[in-house]
């Protein structure tokens, strides 16, 4: 460890950098989380009526996130993978202890009580899914073989069904997808994947047979919005209109009046890309997705870096999870997904999602700056 | 598994995994194209058909509230009705001069300083393109004096809306109960299409519990306004379909009659159709006005209401938790002779005092020097505290407490009103649970006789009332009877009935016993028995307020009024028919017999002379 240390001190010239490196952070990625992070601040405080409680309150969450993920880059990798099992089944464990709470109580329940602050399990899983798979795929040769295939898809299928059944669809999709992740850059064949799309599209209707009503009338409304124009299709009708009105240039800061008009519901979680689109136009948007896509290909590249075969699963996945997180909830609110509840990564108001996709990149960086592990 | 990473190829597998890299950034830009594309879409090209609609000038989606439903008493007395009212409000994005306004508004229709103030407020909190309420609820006067200088005020104008109201006022408000203006928690919870456009809610009562079906289903129009946002042009129109009427097993006639015989007392009267458990009378005195919280209360009057230390807003019938007293007692009886604790004719000697075995402590009668050798019947009819203390060792806390249980004694009773009591009926668990103590005999002598840690609420007791008159038949008691709506009419909460296994000759021996508290020279309630042409059971009682000490005497005239017992009363009639059943309570009414009874006596008399010319 010394020894790399004074290695990366020759390649750092300036103060900060040598400083930043000694923090274990990766400078680019941390220049972008932090970017999109004050663009959130300034777009939330439009978003949420220029309410200065609910922008304190997001800035001390950004703050333990940003903690958070300083702490887990200077966690060694190694230990992410020697604990990669303990830390999937206590997820797992904690996801049916929230089910039976659930069915106690009444209704949805999504999280522990833990007395000062509420946890969601199925934040935690987000993270350790991708890590027990990459664990039980490193330890063989690429690409997998269908024994292991099936062990990771029943791995996968798993916290997916729990937190599914919470019901929590967006968050059981972005758990799925981030296995699938792993299976993709693992380098499952292109016939395998193919044919997993073909039977999907053949289990659609059996999949529909077992959909909450609230579900279907979301996928429902999806398909035709105008059906339900006071209620389900609202969201989507409204926002549409948020954006398109914002044209180009968009009505500049402050200007959306769709949110303003409270026309624009959810407009500080959910939907917040509607605002953003009618306050910052086309432009804001490319300017929006750029800034994302700088993040996805620093630690596409992060993860092109490294040296051991769970590394690299892990950080691809997590890169791409973090994409799945984008496209899924602007799809939703631009009216080309169904409405599932996703947020915005690192722009909507809230606190649990942001603290899970910096724990991400924390990961991410631990990976990049321990590179000697194997 | 170790020679498994012999036959890894590291080469190849980064080389795969390079592959994979940029494929997934293909596909991930290509994804990205796909949402600019969308975008590009909805702001290049569709930027001046959505722009326009969030414009002004446009296509606006209305909500069409639906009209509330109605509520009536069992013979379509109108208890919750809706009226037109009308405000005059403000939308201040269209005002020029907003003092200036004001001003003359307030000189045109004699607006009050405080209504001004009061508009100013909830202005500042409302975006200003936002209408809001100058005045509430306007006068003929007002209305005639705006409608001709109305062109001198844009911005400015009268909407009509139908407000809530209850024309029985403070007699049925715990029954029927009230809508408010939807506060902020109830809307995260509410169906936010159903209610966009609403601004009322159940809050309280039949109001509150029947709320889906009152409200209705909202409608919409598309309309085209102009900047004004004056109506152009409808569109498209979805009708509202209007709220269920409701037609209560209530009877308001009776209801009065029950309200005006408490008097000044504080309590509760029940009564309930023995037959269907349909609620008849569901008195909470005091009462209060529902009317002024449909347009808002004032914080004083509030503040005023929750202060009173009668607690008009307390609904005793419902939640009003009372030692029940001697009331208890047939319920006693009744498990005595089903359990062979007893028998009807078996006389027990009353000294006027019970001693447990081995202890000091004499537990009382009421009557000093006691009733002598009593049976049941006599136990019953004078109420005799030491026949029923002996019993209750004989019987024991478990069989008591087993056999109350299925006549409802501390469980709720399933009517359908919100925030019932559960009551309690004490029992060893019940004891060790919750005061980590054992349970002692005494307490299962005092629960005999209904004091100790036994607690009933009006309606648990009408209840039990009701199932004893049934032969053990126990219906839950409703006070929805008929849901009419524009698809026909359905009928309110499905009555489960079940039947508590007694023999008919006990029950038989337990009335016998309670007809003679009325008709009996002997009995306590003999007051009743005047003029009578049909029989009444009934069984008065007596609950403390205050704790007596051992050697102390209890004088009502020497000891505060709001010490004083509460009198119980529990009775139905008539006994060969038996069709309705009372309860009452008067807080710190003194005695049973004197002050409950009678009240009973007057609902019974009232409901039995309607029923015989029908």
């Amino acid at each position: 460890m010394k020894t790399e240390t004074r290695h990366e001190q020759f390649e750092a010239p300036s103060v900060l950098g040598t400083f930043l490196r000694r923090l274990h952070i990766d400078i680019p990625l941390f220049i972008g989380l932090v970017l999109t992070s004050m663009l959130s601040l300034v777009i939330l405080y439009s978003a949420g009526s220029q309410d200065l409680d609910v922008l304190i309150r997001q800035i001390g969450r950004v703050g333990l996130a940003f903690i958070l993920m300083i702490i887990l880059a200077h966690v060694d990798p190694y230990q992410f993978k020697r604990y990669a099992t303990i830390l999937f089944g206590i997820g797992i464990i904690l996801l049916i202890a929230v089910l039976i709470m659930g069915q106690i109580g009444k209704g949805a329940q999504r999280w522990l009580e833990l007395g000062f602050f509420r946890f969601q399990p199925s934040e935690m899983i987000k993270i350790t899914t991708p890590m027990m798979i990459s664990w039980y795929l490193a330890e063989y040769s690429m690409p997998p073989k269908a024994k292991q295939l099936l062990v990771a898809v029943i791995l996968i299928i798993i916290p997916t069904l729990l937190i599914a059944k919470q019901p929590d669809l967006g968050t059981a999709l972005l758990v799925a997808s981030s296995g699938a992740g792993v299976l993709f850059f693992a380098g499952l064949s292109w016939w395998i994947m193919g044919g997993i799309v073909a039977l999907l599209a053949a289990l659609t209707p059996i999949i529909w047979h077992f959909m909450h009503g609230y579900q279907r009338d979301r996928v429902l409304t999806f398909l035709n919005p105008e059906a339900d124009p006071l209620g389900r299709g609202y969201h989507i009708i409204q926002s549409k209109i948020a954006i398109g009105s914002g044209g180009v240039y968009g009505k500049g800061w402050l200007g959306s009046t769709q949110s303003e008009l409270d026309f624009l519901p959810e407009s500080s979680t959910d939907f917040i890309f509607a605002v953003f689109a009618e306050e910052f136009g086309l432009l804001g948007c490319l300017g929006l997705l750029t800034l994302y896509l700088l993040i996805i290909a620093r630690c596409l590249y992060i993860a092109s870096q490294t040296q051991d075969a769970f590394s690299r699963l892990l950080a691809s996945s997590l890169a791409f999870t973090f994409f799945v997180y984008v496209f899924v909830n602007i799809g939703m609110v631009i009216g080309v997904l169904p409405v599932v509840g996703v947020p915005l990564p690192l722009i909507s108001y809230g606190g649990t999602s942001i603290v899970t996709l910096l724990a991400g990149f924390g990961i991410l960086m631990s990976i990049h700056t321990h590179k000697k592990f194997r | 598994m170790p020679n498994m990473y012999a036959i890894k190829d590291h080469s190849l597998e980064k080389h795969l995994f390079i592959n994979r890299i940029v494929a997934a950034f293909i596909v991930i830009s290509l994804l990205t194209t796909g949402l600019i594309a969308r975008l590009i879409y909805l702001q290049i090209v569709g930027h001046e058909h959505y722009s326009s609609l969030a414009k002004d000038n446009s296509i606006k989606i209305v909500p069409l509230v639906p009209t509330r439903g109605m509520i009536y008493d069992r013979h379509g007395k109108v208890l919750a009705e809706n009226t037109t009212s009308y405000s005059l409000e403000i939308i201040p994005e269209q005002v020029t001069n907003m003092d200036d306004t004001l001003q003359r508004l307030q000189t045109l229709l004699d607006v009050s300083n405080e209504e001004i103030e009061q508009y100013q407020k909830a202005r500042k909190r409302q975006k200003r393109f936002v209408s809001s309420p100058l005045l509430i609820s306007m006068n003929d006067d007002q209305l005639a004096k705006f409608a001709v200088a109305r062109p001198y005020f844009p911005g400015v104008d009268i909407h009509r809306q139908l407000v809530r109201h209850y024309p029985y006022g403070d007699l049925a408000a715990h029954v029927v109960g009230y809508v408010g203006r939807i506060n902020e928690a109830e809307m995260k919870d509410l169906p936010i299409a159903e209610y966009r456009g609403s601004t009322h809610i159940g809050k309280l009562g039949i109001e509150s519990s029947y709320e889906s079906d009152l409200h209705g289903k909202t409608g919409y129009a598309e309309i085209e306004t102009n900047v004004q946002a004056r109506l152009l042009n409808t569109l498209n129109e979805v009708n509202p379909q209007p709220g269920s009427n409701l037609y209560l097993s209530l009877d308001i006639d009776l209801q009065k009659t029950a309200y005006d015989a408490l008097g000044s007392f504080n309590g509760a009267v029940v009564a309930i159709d023995i037959k269907t458990g349909g609620v008849l009378v569901f008195v909470s005195r005091p009462g209060f006005d529902p009317n002024p919280f449909v347009v808002g209360i004032s914080n004083d009057d509030y503040e005023a209401l929750q202060s009173n230390e009668n607690q008009p807003l307390y609904n005793r019938a419902l939640r009003g938790l009372y030692p029940p007293g001697s009331t208890v007692k047939p319920f006693v009886a009744l498990a005595g002779l089903e359990y062979d604790a007893i028998t009807a004719d078996q006389k027990l000697f009353c000294p006027g005092y019970y001693q447990l075995p081995g202890v000091t402590h004499k537990y009382r009668d009421w009557k000093k020097g006691g009733h002598g050798a009593v049976d049941m019947n006599q136990a019953i009819t004078e109420s005799c505290d030491v026949y029923f203390y002996r019993l209750a060792a004989t019987l024991g806390i478990d069989n008591m407490v087993s056999f109350m249980q299925k006549f409802g004694f501390g469980e709720k009773t399933g009517i359908d009103l919100v925030g019932e009591k559960t009551g309690l009926l004490p029992s060893r668990e019940w004891k060790r649970e919750k005061k980590n103590q054992a349970w002692y005999p005494g307490e299962t002598l005092i629960t005999g006789i209904g004091q100790g840690y036994l607690q009933v609420t009006p309606i648990q007791l009408a209840k039990a009332t009701a199932a004893l008159a049934n032969q053990g038949k126990v219906n839950t008691p409703y006070l929805v009877d008929k849901i009419v709506s524009s698809h026909g009419t359905g009928s309110g909460p499905v009555s489960n009935s079940y039947n508590v296994p007694v023999k008919t000759e006990n029950v038989n021996s337990v009335i016998a016993g309670m007809v003679n508290v009325v008709h009996s020279a002997r009995g306590t309630a003999k007051v009743l028995n005047r003029n009578l042409n049909y029989q009444i059971a009934g069984k008065t009682g007596t609950a403390q307020v205050l704790g007596i000490k051992q050697n102390a005497k209890y004088d009502e005239n020497s000891i505060d009024f709001k010490y004083r017992d509460h009198a119980l009363f529990m009775s139905f009639a008539p006994v060969d028919d038996p069709k309705i059943a009372v309860v009452v309570i008067a807080e710190n009414g003194g005695h049973g017999g004197s002050v409950a009874a009678p009240i009973a006596g007057q609902v019974i008399k009232q409901y039995l002379e309607e029923h015989h010319e029908n």
